[in-house]
């Protein structure tokens, strides 16, 4: 599979700031590939300069094969934009701005258009001034859905939509991907990601700090395992690979390396096992060690 | 909780945002006063002269609808501060306007009045607040026009006469963007509807002024806060009394405006939202369809006030060739930067001064892309296969054709009238001639609007400084006596002054090369730049 987004040690600055500080991300095609970090991490920097909106001082970017500053025009023919804080002209009304901005990128699938005003819910004869934040964020969702492109770029798309929006948003998102058409999906709301993704980046001042699925990542992280035992254990502590070891009577708590499973377990069987419940590491987990707080 | 409670927290938030801003108007009114009564106090030294210029205004009905009346020929006071009475109460009435907006609705439309009102902020604050900042300026402008005029040695009671006078009307048309700030959702409306109330105004004074007999106007100008501000009379009678008829007004309207200001929601307005169309017209397809959409009901505006407003003038400029054949009167206009023929040297001398206003609306236009962009309206354009320059080109072909269709406007409208009246139509290829010659001056401004818009986005109001600063050159620097070279910096300065002189291609075609230049070194500037986002 070839990649529908390939960057190499992005750069880019403002003034003093390093908002992107060698950032390498790829998108193979055909994947919802989930963008993860924390407000000012430079997510929107990065789909911006995807866009061709910012030019990055050092560094490669391709989208589809073609340069994203160079061939930007002809490009963006083939993808849509969700911006995060979605602004519109206060005098023109929804639809007016849906069937612009699918006009302008090359064209719109009307009936598309039709069923996706109908899934959100949208009255498309109000002014943009009138909608809530929200009914802003659908605007710009149905005029990227209903454009018959290759590629999305969502920055944080749900941020406004409501419990059940934000639903329809997800199968929407499916059923683009069992199309073959690829997704980059900037997003702080973990759920989300770990249930739309196939492969996740997390970004941290303005590098990609882990890239992979969420089950790779899972893989190098630390299970949490948690014993009923009929004897009370001893000498777990003494095994490499095992961490914050808890002993309260006969009931264990521990956090094991991925590889150190195999030495745990026949050791914990001696003691006899009453119920053994072993958990992966959630995408909270793993995100919150990048950034350096504790796990809950 | 009390209805007020915050105000004076947002006032002092609403200095802060402009400390720099409100003092630089401040100190421009009464500069602009002080320094166009001390120019006119050296050129009547005595009372005989002035006798023979204050005759020259109040014989010709023009002169008149645009100024007003002289009414003591003997008063220097009164023949110096002419044009800023009526001018200037234009200029302040626009001020105040413009400042109430800024603090009121503009701040409500971006949401920040939200964010402040969940706070200990009482319902009225906010508009307290606009109103309290906008009405100190107006007095702050008034008492410092009042010492300046005092210092160059014109009468003290005439001087504050006039200071009030423009404080007062100010604060009147302060009170009036205060209810269309309630009536409208956006406030680029509000400050339309009040502009227009403000033209509207102005008018009236204009017809009242001119159907007045030597004692007193007619009517009609008793209906115009500017009227009011002429009929306090500086310096010819100190009638300060009038001064009631502004302040009772403001406290009118100001009740009016806080009585809607209880009715309405937060970001609504009074005046309805109307339900728009479900999907775009088939012709909003391309960049410069949407610059149209976004800009036309503005253009129209203009044009409909250029047409009016032409029509007016070129139907009166008529009478004129008859009343002004008087030596007194040929060597006022002379004075007043005109040539030979009195009646092409009213229209040179009208029409040099309208170039400026159309070079406001070029400015106006173009710096609607500088808008776009922070408003964060070009980013999801640009992530379309829209390109950089014809992004550019398409707010940019507003502003050139904009300025073009209203010099046509202007031109063809003058002459129409004056046809209208005489009969013939011998004037009318002249007078649009004339009124087209200034378009390479006016497309240097939108030229100059897109180079900084290249550059640096924000810095796009310095066209604004520019042309306030070609403006001063034109109508006082030949009073003040400045130096050539301060002159010859004006492109205005170098238009052929049609139909009083020959016409020049030279200044023309170089200007017109000089404004494509910019427009394309901004053009190119703009594709190498990032993209200036909120």
């Amino acid at each position: 599979m070839s990649a529908a987004i390939e960057t190499v040690d992005l750069v880019k600055t403002f003034g003093h700031t390093k908002a992107l500080d060698g950032l390498s991300l790829t998108v193979k095609e055909g994947e919802v590939h989930g963008f993860l970090g924390p407000n000012g991490a430079g997510k929107t920097t990065t789909l911006r300069c995807l866009l061709g909106l910012l030019r990055a001082d050092s560094g490669s970017a391709t989208v589809l094969g073609r340069d994203t500053w160079r061939d930007a025009v002809e490009l963006h023919r083939h993808l849509a934009y969700v911006p995060g804080d979605v602004s519109l002209w206060p005098n023109l009304t929804g639809g007016e701005v849906i069937d612009l901005l699918g006009r302008l990128r090359g064209g719109l699938n009307g009936q598309r258009r039709a069923e996706l005003i109908e899934i959100f819910d949208l009255d498309p004869t109000k002014k943009s001034r009138a909608y809530s934040k929200g009914n802003k964020q659908k605007v710009a969702l149905i005029a990227a859905l209903a454009s018959d492109v290759e590629l999305l770029l969502l920055d944080e798309p749900t941020a406004g939509l409501d419990p059940l929006m934000e639903s329809m948003f997800r199968t929407l998102i499916l059923e683009w991907r069992g199309e073959g058409r690829s997704v980059l999906l900037s997003s702080h709301i973990l759920s989300e990601a770990e249930a739309l993704s196939d492969r996740l980046s997390i970004i941290r001042e303005g590098r990609i700090v882990e890239t992979g699925t969420l089950e790779q990542m899972r893989h190098l992280r630390r299970t949490s395992v948690t014993a009923h035992l009929r004897a009370t254990p001893v000498g777990i502590d003494a095994l490499t690979g095992v961490h914050e070891v808890v002993v309260e009577g006969t009931h264990l708590t521990c956090q094991v390396d991925a590889e150190a499973l195999d030495g745990l377990l026949p050791l914990l069987s001696t003691f006899g096992i009453e119920a053994i419940v072993t958990q992966p590491p959630s995408l909270e987990q793993l995100f919150l060690q990048h950034y350096g707080q504790a796990s809950t | 909780m009390n209805r007020f409670a915050g105000t004076l927290t947002l006032t002092r938030f609403a200095l802060r945002r402009d400390r720099v801003l409100l003092p630089v108007w401040i100190v421009i009114f009464p500069l602009l006063t002080v320094s166009s009564a001390s120019a006119t106090v050296a050129l009547y030294p005595d009372e005989a002269s002035r006798i023979i210029a204050a005759s020259a205004i109040n014989d010709v009905p023009v002169a008149i609808a645009m100024y007003g009346r002289i009414w003591d020929p003997t008063s220097l006071g009164a023949l110096s501060l002419l044009k800023l009475a009526a001018m200037g109460g234009v200029m302040i009435g626009i001020l105040a306007i413009m400042l109430v907006t800024r603090h009121a609705r503009a701040e409500e439309e971006k949401g920040r009045t939200e964010l402040i009102g969940s706070a200990v902020v009482g319902r009225w604050a906010g508009l307290s607040a606009a109103v309290i900042v906008t009405c100190t300026a107006m007095v702050a402008i008034g008492a410092l026009s009042a010492v300046g005029l005092t210092a160059v040695g014109l009468p003290a009671a005439g001087s504050w006469a006039f200071g009030l006078a423009w404080a007062t009307t100010g604060m009147a048309f302060a009170a009036i963007a205060a209810i269309t700030n309630q009536l409208t959702v956006s406030a680029r409306a509000a400050n339309a509807m009040a502009m227009i109330i403000l033209a509207v105004a102005y008018l009236l004074r204009a017809v009242g002024d001119i159907s007045s007999d030597e004692s007193s106007p007619s009517v009609l100008s008793w209906f115009s806060p500017i009227g009011w501000g002429q009929q306090v009379r500086p310096y010819a009678g100190d009638r300060f009394a009038v001064l009631f008829l502004p302040l009772v007004f403001t406290a009118v309207a100001l009740w009016a405006a806080f009585l809607l200001e209880s009715r309405r929601d937060l970001g609504g307005g009074l005046l309805p939202d109307r339900a728009g169309r479900g999907t775009a017209a088939p012709s909003l397809a391309s960049p410069l369809a949407l610059a149209w959409r976004l800009q036309y009901p503005m253009l129209v505006g203009w044009l409909a006030a250029y047409v009016i407003l032409s029509g007016i003038v070129g139907s009166i400029v008529n009478d004129l060739s008859g009343m002004l054949d008087t030596p007194e009167a040929r060597r006022m206009v002379a004075a007043l930067g005109g040539t030979d023929v009195m009646l092409d040297a009213f229209t040179a001398m009208e029409f040099a001064m309208i170039a400026f206003v159309t070079a406001a609306y070029g400015i106006v236009a173009a710096r609607r892309l500088a808008t776009e962009e922070s408003d964060g309206h070009a980013e999801p354009v640009l992530a379309t296969s829209v390109s950089r320059t014809s992004y550019l080109v398409s707010h940019l072909l507003v502003a050139l054709v904009g300025t073009a269709l209203l010099a046509l406007a202007q031109g063809a409208s003058f002459g129409l009238a004056t046809a209208a009246q005489t009969g013939s139509m011998d004037r009318v290829g002249a007078t649009v001639a004339a009124s087209l010659s200034y378009l390479p001056a006016i497309w240097l401004m939108t030229g100059l609007v897109i180079l900084l818009f290249g550059f640096v986005p924000r810095l796009t109001f310095l066209a604004w400084v520019l042309l306030v600063g070609f403006f001063l050159v034109a109508e006082i620097g030949a009073l003040l006596e400045w130096p050539q070279w301060v002159m010859d910096t004006s492109p205005f300065a170098h238009m052929p002054k049609l139909p009083a002189a020959e016409m020049a291609w030279t200044p023309l075609v170089v200007l017109t090369i000089l404004s494509a230049a910019l427009m394309a070194v901004g053009a190119w500037r703009f594709r190498q730049r990032d993209l200036d986002t909120p």
